[in-house]
């Protein structure tokens, strides 16, 4: 198989694989978005038919529309995604720079103590980050999200943006430095433009996650008013078990963004993934 | 001061102090604060030290270490089927789309990808429908196949609930598999490949002999990260069977374990200490796993300078 190098009937079979493969990935996905279209005895009699005109019905969107807050929740998860993505990617460049670039004491210690969060799940420590955000009164607050995002990502972005930055040249960056620039300027105008596509990777890698978490908004922020997409869909869902329309409905929508996310983004996402990133 | 003793760079602290500080307030002192709670109970609204209490009754007291082996042993099965599964498929497929000259190749990537990037709620639920007894998907399908006697309520049994949870999951990860083992392929030097094909050594032969020794680091890499991902999984069990793992804990994990112990459910009260002894027995497991990756097989696998 994996070498059908000139044999018609090798790429044939080579086809049929992928092309069974896929209907697999896709089957679940497209099975929930037609009969989200249905009305409901269309979904129980012809479960795998398009929705016609005699089918169709948007009973499901409506029920969802009035009775969960879903503009709500999906501008708290952009809010916590964006921001936890901003911070990730600034703190971890800086600290990258500062570990590539300068020569001091503790830096190879440093690399590896920023190192160990690459293989070790923040979620170990729920316990006592529930309690911290508590006494700092950040529970159920966005920022709370945001804060342990922001830790999660950065041990990985900092260790693929530092191999990043070993490659820029220091010629140039030394011909910053004659020309009096300071090193947070050679650093924000010389550096971070240049390893853009890296940056690019690492939102991209960090994006899915974030938006998919359903532990941390769980137990830091399950408050109505700042539940993200994925925690409200949940919640939404257990609720209205009963009501198939909504529920097909409600899970259509908790695809859409992220399929839209990736028709966006696929293309950075396979680069990183293919491109050794994450050795 | 003194030309002696070098100045404090002050941008560097700068540049590190942001990274540092979120880091070790939000992740290590947390990490080290939930081992350190796993050391004490709460006596009559007061913390105490009970030293290793907490973890004798986990793994001796049976009101609790039925429940924890019984965690430890389904996420071990859990963690398995993603062996023998996904990995499998996932190399098996790359090696498919990484033929030179297959056609649509991106398009197939991107679309097995899919799964992926969905949320484990949509992924739960969606499967849970489609297995649903009511709705009839799975029992239609295999009707039109003439398999129907096969259908069974899967997720509702307690002997077949975790396997079908496992193998939800191996869907969903495939890809990941699949475009790191693709990308370790795509950087095999085509002269080996030729030099194999002068020698006689083509098609299947040539992926066991030449290529699949050569992307022996990255399935390394790979099973690590199932493993740490596998044990510390909870989002499609919670969504599919919620917090109880139902049928009857057949399908609890470390993770919900955690949740529940942690914060309760129904009747039982949430207990932050008996949490982080379950939350420390998962680290160490985690720890165990990686440092035999590290030193036991990263080590021991033949690199070749490509």
């Amino acid at each position: 198989m994996p070498a059908a190098r000139q044999s018609p009937l090798n790429s044939f079979a080579a086809h049929a694989a992928l092309i069974a493969y896929t209907l697999i990935a896709l089957f679940p996905v497209f099975v929930i978005v037609i009969n989200s279209f249905k009305s409901r005895q269309a979904i129980f009699r012809e479960p795998l038919a398009l929705p016609d005109a005699e089918s169709f019905s948007l009973i499901g969107y409506q029920t969802v529309m009035k009775q969960g807050d879903f503009a709500l929740y999906f501008q708290n998860s952009l809010i916590v995604t964006l921001a936890s993505l901003f911070f990730i990617l600034l703190f971890g460049a800086m600290a990258a720079f500062a570990l590539s670039e300068y020569r001091f004491r503790g830096n190879l210690l440093m690399g590896l103590y920023l190192a160990l969060g690459i293989m070790i799940p923040i979620r170990i420590g729920t316990v006592a980050i529930l309690q911290m955000m508590v006494a700092t009164g950040l529970v159920n607050t966005l920022w709370a999200l945001i804060l342990v995002y922001t830790a999660q990502g950065l041990p990985l972005a900092v260790f693929i943006l530092s191999e990043f930055m070993r490659q820029v040249s220091d010629d140039l960056k030394n011909a910053g430095r004659i020309d009096g620039l300071s090193e947070y300027r050679i650093f924000f105008r010389l550096v971070v433009p240049l390893v853009r596509p890296a940056l690019a990777t690492v939102a991209v890698f960090n994006m899915i996650p974030i938006w998919n978490d359903l532990w941390f908004p769980l137990i830091l922020a399950p408050a109505e008013e700042v539940k993200t997409l994925t925690l409200g869909s949940q919640v939404f869902i257990g609720q209205f078990v009963t009501d198939w329309n909504a529920v097909l409905s409600a899970l259509s929508l908790a695809i859409l963004p992220v399929l839209v996310l990736y028709v966006i983004f696929s293309r950075q996402l396979i680069r990183g993934l293919t491109s050794g990133a994450v050795k | 001061m003194s030309e002696s003793r070098p100045r404090i760079r002050w941008h560097i602290v700068v540049f590190l102090a942001p990274a540092v500080l979120v880091y070790t307030a939000v992740m290590i002192l947390p990490l080290f604060d939930t081992l350190r709670l796993a050391l004490y109970d709460e006596v009559e609204g007061e913390r105490v030290f009970v030293g290793l209490a907490n973890f004798r009754i986990l793994f001796g007291d049976p009101l609790w270490s039925d429940a924890f082996w019984n965690a430890l042993a389904n996420n071990f099965w859990f963690f398995l089927i993603h062996m023998a599964v996904q990995n499998p498929i996932g190399i098996a497929l790359a090696a498919i789309l990484s033929h030179p000259r297959l056609r649509f190749a991106a398009l197939y990537r991107s679309a097995i990808f899919i799964p992926t990037i969905l949320s484990f709620v949509i992924v739960g639920f969606a499967w849970k429908l489609i297995l649903s007894p009511i709705w009839g998907i799975a029992p239609g399908m295999l009707d039109a196949i003439g398999l129907r006697s096969l259908f069974a309520p899967w997720l509702g049994r307690e002997e077949t609930a975790l396997t079908t949870l496992a193998l939800i999951s191996v869907w969903q990860f495939v890809g990941i598999p699949m475009m790191l083992i693709y990308a370790a392929l795509l950087s095999i030097p085509e002269e080996i490949l030729e030099a194999g094909e002068c020698d006689g050594v083509t098609g299947l032969s040539a992926f066991w002999k030449i290529k699949l020794p050569l992307i022996l680091p990255a399935i390394g890499i790979i099973s690590i990260l199932t493993f740490v991902g596998n044990f510390n999984a909870f989002d499609l069990i919670y969504a599919a069977q919620g917090a109880l793992a139902g049928p009857d804990f057949s399908t609890d994990i470390l993770g919900t374990l955690l949740y529940r112990t942690f914060f309760g459910f129904q009747l039982q009260l949430g207990d932050p200490h008996m949490g982080s002894a379950v939350a420390s027995a998962m680290f160490a497991v985690i720890l165990i796993g990686v440092c035999i990756y590290l030193f036991g097989i990263q080590t021991r696998i033949r690199r070749y300078q490509l």
